[in-house]
């Protein structure tokens, strides 16, 4: 039966070339990426305009010109460059739908917080570690650069910089594949898990 | 080799393990909000999907309700839509829903305990970071993104990498436990590990400085854990916790023989081994108040704020940060914490708002006023919250004092309901994040523990509790 249902995909991960936005900033919690007022929609779609509304936006929101993202130099760029923890704070993967609806596909950063870095993956974004130093590097570089998951390369003009992906997690993207369909043929695991679990219903 | 209480946990929900892949856990215990699962119920319904295990699945409304009063209809339409959606949903999916009428409304992670669904040993998941609070209970408790809200209420699994073991130990005991609390040590930690130091790990709080805490008091522990960037904390249970979940409204009828089984197995072995620790002396810590604009940003009552120089210890990046944070704030190094006058105060979320936070404020309120130029709030935990401290006389203390006594909510402590702060303004909070516009854009938030809070509204800026009576 389960191979009868219809399955809604991400779309596999492709290469990415595109200049770097830096924004160079430690500790960017999902409070800043998309604000609370703004998560009170019931749909996924829609949450670009939003991304970094406080810092974009003054209170009469009139466009703050020392932000990065208000640079027009930036316009259609796809990799963000940041600073160490990103995405800390609130779970909210409100978070994550805005920077993809704003365009970004690539996140590249010396640390991620947990939640936001396995929120990335299930909506088809790329969050890459590297060492503080190479992100220090990105961070000034003014070249467009292409992002080669499948051989785990950044590609700078002067340089190719390898980077650490999980071999699950790659495969995850660069096939696009829904993780519920996924689970779903270890159902005989999970009622042979039930039948022996002690933990009673709450109801 | 001895195992820690995590692993034991970890190893009990195993459902599919392969090597360099995650693992499937089995989730026990599933809280569902109004905000963070909307999109996993349409999700669901795309699919053609449907709930595998409501009867392990509870909902409430908490983060956008209104805290005034009830009977009125919601004002804003967003908020009322979002509301309306999960209503909606837990019917269509057969979902246990404490509806905001329900005298068992409340904070998610307030109610769970509360009503005995929090169990020892269990897995818990929420799309809320602060579900790390049900660790106090010795149960594995995370936060998950709304794709994982989906695919837990699918499957009522998750595929999770393991988490490596952080051991924070806070030795001693306290001299005066009524001024520095649980908030007080759970800050101190966090100024300590820094706000990423626990990524990738699940925290056990350990030690006499933990053991001694009410069941109240080790909820505020493990609720900040995120806030140390931690995947979850935990405190092994005993006494205290099974006392506390002893006959509750859905204490399950086998209670006392899954107690005696959690006594045999719900412990971290003498000979475990711990990927890190950390030891805080509990006599070393004094009443803390945030400066900045993050946990980590925090120092003691009697000390001034640090410039960004001694703050950064030479991390050109940390440096900048405490200088935009600084400059958000309106505060300037050397101004000694004591001084900085406040504008609001907020006692409530899912940190400090429950019963035991209410009486010890009281205590510090009784028979005073708040400062004239303050506006002052209680925002219970949970209707249940609401309604033992109103059996004590406590409402009375509060509102004969000026402080606004609420319904309950999230409310202030991230401002997706009506009660915000506005541009400028600045507040002794009781929550648990002091981000940029957290509570209100442009507004200002100096975390605190509730008798630092109710002080603070007493006297209009921040007081040691340490030189005041408790009666």
């Amino acid at each position: 039966m389960l191979e009868n249902w219809i399955s809604i995909s991400m779309k596999p991960f492709q290469n990415v070339k595109s200049i770097v936005t830096p924004l160079d900033r430690v500790n960017v919690d999902t409070d800043q990426i998309i604000p609370k007022q703004f998560l009170k929609l019931v749909q996924k779609s829609g949450f670009g305009k939003f991304l970094f509304f406080n810092w974009r936006y003054d209170e009469n929101e009139n466009v703050k010109s020392d932000f990065i993202l208000n640079d027009s130099k930036y316009n259609g760029s796809k990799i963000l460059v940041t600073g160490d923890n990103f995405g800390c704070g609130s779970s909210r993967e409100h978070a994550v739908w805005a920077l993809d609806d704003y365009g970004f596909s690539v996140i590249i950063s010396s640390s991620f917080a947990d939640i936001f870095f396995s929120n990335c993956f299930k909506n088809g974004i790329l969050p890459i570690s590297l060492e503080l130093k190479m992100v220090e590097r990105l961070l000034h570089e003014t070249n467009p650069i292409e992002i080669d998951l499948q051989n785990q390369l950044i590609k700078t003009t002067s340089e190719n910089i390898p980077f650490e992906i999980n071999s699950h997690k790659k495969k995850i993207l660069l096939d696009g594949l829904d993780d519920i369909e996924q689970t779903f043929q270890y159902e005989d695991k999970i009622s042979e898990f039930e039948e022996k679990s002690t933990v009673p219903s709450v109801l | 080799m001895g195992k820690t209480l995590f692993e034991k946990i970890w190893e009990s929900h195993v459902v599919v393990e392969k090597q360099n892949e995650p693992t499937l856990i089995y989730i026990d215990r599933h809280l569902v909000h109004e905000v963070t699962s909307p999109q996993a119920f349409e999700g669901l319904r795309m699919n053609n999907r449907k709930v595998r295990r409501p009867d392990l699945t509870i909902a409430t409304m908490d983060h956008n309700v209104p805290t005034s009063n009830r009977s009125l209809p919601i004002l804003d339409q967003t908020s009322a839509v979002q509301i309306k959606t999960l209503k909606n949903n837990c019917k269509d999916f057969g979902i246990k829903l404490f509806d905001i009428d329900s005298p068992n409304q409340g904070i998610v992670h307030v109610i769970g305990p509360q009503l005995g669904i929090t169990l020892p040993g269990s897995t818990i998941v929420c799309g809320d970071s602060h579900t790390s609070t049900h660790g106090a209970f010795g149960a594995l408790a995370l936060g998950i993104g709304t794709s994982e809200v989906e695919h837990v209420l699918a499957s009522q699994t998750l595929w999770l990498e393991k988490p490596k073991t952080f051991e924070v130990r806070v030795e001693g005991k306290r001299s005066n436990p009524h001024a520095v609390t649980a908030k007080d040590i759970i800050l101190s930690i966090i100024k300590n590990i820094g706000t990423a130091g626990g990524t990738g790990t699940v925290i056990e709080y350990r030690g006499e400085g933990i053991t001694d805490l009410s069941m109240d008091q080790r909820m505020t522990i493990c609720n900040m854990s995120i806030e140390g960037g931690a995947r979850a904390g935990l405190i092994a249970p005993d006494d205290k916790t099974f006392d506390y979940l002893r006959d509750r409204e859905y204490t399950p009828k086998n209670y006392e023989s899954l107690v005696d089984s959690w006594k045999k197995t719900l412990t971290t072995d003498s000979d475990a081994i711990f990927d890190k620790t950390f030891t805080l002396d509990i006599n070393d810590i004094a009443p803390q108040v945030s400066w900045g604009t993050n946990p980590g940003m925090t120092c003691d009552v009697d000390e001034s704020i640090p410039s960004p120089d001694e703050f950064s210890n030479g991390d050109a990046n940390q440096k900048r940060g405490a200088e935009k944070a600084l400059e958000y704030m309106a505060l300037k190094s050397g101004t000694m914490i004591e001084d900085i006058m406040i504008d609001r105060v907020f006692i409530g979320s899912c940190t400090n708002a429950r019963l035991e936070d209410l009486i010890e404020a009281s205590k510090i309120v009784k028979g005073k006023k708040v400062a004239s130029n303050i506006n002052a709030m209680v925002v219970p935990g949970s209707q249940m919250v609401k309604r033992q401290a109103e059996e004590m006389g406590l409402d009375k203390i509060f509102i004969d004092a000026n402080f606004e006594w609420r319904e309950a909510g999230c409310s202030m402590c991230l401002g997706m309901n009506p009660d915000i702060l506005l541009p400028g303004e600045r507040c002794a909070s009781t929550s648990n994040r002091n981000f940029e516009g957290r509570q209100g854009t442009g507004g200002r938030t100096h975390l605190v523990s509730p008798v630092m809070a109710a002080a603070a509204a007493i006297y209009g800026h921040f007081v040691d509790v340490r030189k005041l009576d408790f009666n």
